[in-house]
């Protein structure tokens, strides 16, 4: 028997978990300590965004909400090192990512609060919303990339998908259409470990998730997800490949889902206390600071500093996410169709009627 | 001035907006250097290259999801289907994207694409082949649902639903692709996405139905007509939105309607028009709406296909039994 074909799967790492350098040479971006400094204040800001969202829901402000704890590297690193045309399709966690394209906190909470208007973000225009039906928004980034590379703009369309969306058939369309058609296309698999209450083992006999984008004709390796540089490090390679029209990448990032699934999951039911300790060790907080503290460039006080102010910028968040006004029950009509058909004029007006009758 | 068949006027219609509109693009399984399994796409890989006309991957699901990518940043994908029986896979991302991505932005994005399909039985072809799955897609809220039964009516509405802002689900009746020529102006005039057409005047009964029926409503019509009996027929074409007062019009004019398509009874369109017009037409109707339908079952494979299709005259029977009563 000859080889017909042979692929290895290389994993990047600059930072274990204990903020020590694990290669020699780091890249160029993180030499640069203000940059990495204020990498790190999103990732604490996001973080108190986090638990304060999860407060409010356990309060009654919120309806269900999607934490993302324990994912702050992996987000800050995918959205710092985008370029604002760039199109970002999200599942429904990754606003960190989105802070840095500029969609505000109070937006995330209008979404998960119940209403539209949140995913009509200030954000690039062109950026996806949330999605929840799994792994749908993989294709959407697919056809931004085919669009990208039909009017040969220099654009590139990333996505994010969970370790259980890669079990999707629309993962596998876009990888697979990204490869035969060398589309400017950035995949990042999150692996959390977990899809609610299902390991990432039950969903793969695949030894990584990154391999799956051998299968497709893509760049792929594996990083450590908790390590904020080589979640950059690899998006700024993955990215200026497409962006240079040599194809699409498949990322896979290490972390692991700290949080419940959402507000509405209790993942007591089937996770050991023990797996979810040993992975606190692992965080993607603790090392940066540590790092950024041994090079003079943070300390315990500005750390507590800038607590205060996240503390003070989310409580306006917040307040202006409370203060806002339900929309009106013709905003229900008015955004299924560019013009209103008359089966819906006249469905609306009977709505609308039917309202005022009962106040 | 040409004469064409309803499958050429559809290849006139693709040809005419991509010629007019750089954004237009048309992707699909075979659509290239084959022209479409139908040959729909006929000449257009020659005519606008493979950047414009792309054979894609075959995935349903990738070519769906690929189209409100697309759309969504720009351009007006057409998309093809090569049966409306492989469109399943589609139905997440036409349901929860293409339908929903306006509503679910507040009109920040928005899908303007054209998902086409041979649709429905009666060509002898293999299982999942020929169905009559229009229901379907016109309970999702943000679609249009258009099924044109002519040369001319398959120009002009392809035309309007490449033009349109929203996405538009766009079946072709296969049976009828080459059943007969007429002369269509490739003038690039579309025709309103939201009104039915009424194909023959009469005053005894209305016939309401779409797609390939129209041939056999017609055959009926006509023999009605030789034991006296006036019957209008009406091609609903485009079923979401649905032009109601057309069908209404008539209605009053008639008291008696039948309504007649191929696919199956429970929760088809027709039921739809049922209640309209219980809800609306009550007091016009002189005696209960008939429905002449597929049954509830699969269509049989083609040995028995034409028993399940309704026939001339299971819709005549249908007329003469609103008429019976007075």
């Amino acid at each position: 028997m000859t080889i017909a074909a042979s692929f290895e799967i290389e994993y990047l790492q600059y930072l274990d978990a204990t903020g020590k350098a694990t290669q020699t040479d780091l890249p160029e971006f993180a030499r640069d300590l203000d940059h990495m400094v204020d990498l790190y204040k999103t990732m604490l800001f996001l973080r108190v965004f986090d638990t304060k969202s999860i407060a409010l829901q356990r309060t009654g402000k919120l309806g269900t909400y999607a934490s993302c704890l324990g994912h702050e590297a992996v987000y800050i690193g995918i959205g710092s090192a985008m370029q604002e045309e760039d199109i970002f399709a999200p599942s429904y966690r990754e606003y960190g990512t989105q802070f840095i394209r500029g969609v505000k906190p109070r937006e995330v909470l209008l979404y998960w609060g119940g209403d539209e208007r949140g995913s009509d973000f200030s954000g690039p225009i062109h950026d996806f919303p949330w999605t929840v039906p799994i792994g749908t928004q993989c294709l959407h980034a697919a056809g931004s990339a085919l669009a990208f590379k039909l009017r040969k703009e220099p654009r590139v369309a990333v996505f994010c998908i969970g370790d259980g969306g890669t079990s999707k058939a629309d993962f596998y369309g876009a990888i697979n259409v990204a490869g035969a058609m060398q589309l400017p296309l950035v995949a990042v698999i999150v692996n959390n470990q977990w899809a609610i209450s299902t390991p990432r083992q039950a969903q793969t006999g695949a030894k990584t998730l990154a391999q799956k984008g051998l299968a497709a004709g893509l760049e792929s390796l594996q990083v450590d997800g908790n390590d904020l540089i080589a979640v950059r490090a690899a998006m700024d390679h993955a990215l200026k490949r497409a962006r240079h029209g040599h194809g699409g990448s498949v990322i896979e990032a290490i972390t692991y889902r700290l949080s419940d699934h959402t507000t509405a999951d209790d993942a007591r039911r089937y996770r050991d206390d023990a797996e979810v300790k040993a992975a606190w060790a692992r965080e993607p907080m603790l090392r940066l600071r540590t790092w950024l503290q041994l090079a003079g460039a943070w300390d315990e006080q500005r750390e507590e500093a800038w607590k205060v102010q996240c503390g003070q910028r989310m409580d306006e968040e917040v307040n202006a996410y409370l203060g806002t006004r339900t929309q009106p029950l013709e905003a229900t009509f008015d955004y299924t169709y560019a013009e209103l058909p008359t089966d819906l004029v006249e469905q609306r007006t009977a709505a609308l009627a039917a309202e005022s009758a009962s106040h | 001035m040409a004469q064409v068949t309803l499958i050429e006027a559809v290849t006139l219609a693709l040809a005419y907006e991509m010629d007019h509109d750089a954004a237009v693009i048309v992707l699909g399984e075979d659509v290239g250097i084959n022209g479409g399994v139908f040959r729909a796409t006929v000449g257009l890989l020659e005519k606008f290259g493979p950047e414009r006309v792309i054979d894609m991957p075959l995935d349903e699901t990738t070519i769906a999801g690929v189209t409100v990518g697309m759309a969504a940043q720009g351009m007006k994908p057409v998309a093809e289907s090569q049966f409306e029986g492989f469109m399943y896979p589609m139905l997440d991302q036409i349901a929860s994207h293409a339908a929903r991505l306006r509503n679910r932005t507040r009109g920040r994005m928005h899908v303007p694409a054209v998902f086409r399909a041979p649709w429905g039985g009666g060509i002898r072809a293999p299982e999942h082949h020929s169905e009559a799955n229009e229901a379907i897609f016109t309970n999702i809220p943000g679609l249009r649902v258009v099924l044109p039964s002519s040369p001319g009516r398959a120009y002009g509405l392809l035309l309007a639903a490449i033009r349109d802002p929203d996405p538009v689900i766009f079946f072709e009746p296969k049976r009828i692709y080459r059943q007969y020529k007429e002369e269509v102006p490739d003038d690039g005039e579309a025709l309103p996405l939201d009104i039915c057409f009424v194909l023959r005047d009469g005053n005894d009964v209305t016939l309401v139905t779409w797609g390939a029926q129209v041939k056999e409503t017609l055959e009926a019509a006509d023999a009605l007509a030789d034991s006296g009996i006036s019957a209008e027929v009406i091609d609903v074409a485009t079923l979401k939105p649905l032009d109601f007062d057309t069908i209404h019009e008539s209605v009053r004019k008639t008291g008696r309607c039948v309504i007649v398509h191929e696919a199956p009874r429970t929760a088809g369109f027709g039921a739809e028009i049922a209640a309209r017009l219980a809800e609306h037409a009550m007091y016009d109707l002189v005696a209960p709406v008939q429905r002449v339908t597929g049954y509830d079952t699969h269509i049989p494979l083609f040995r028995l296909e034409m028993k399940y299709l309704p026939s001339v005259q299971r819709i005549v029977a249908a007329a003469q039994q609103t008429l019976a009563v007075s």
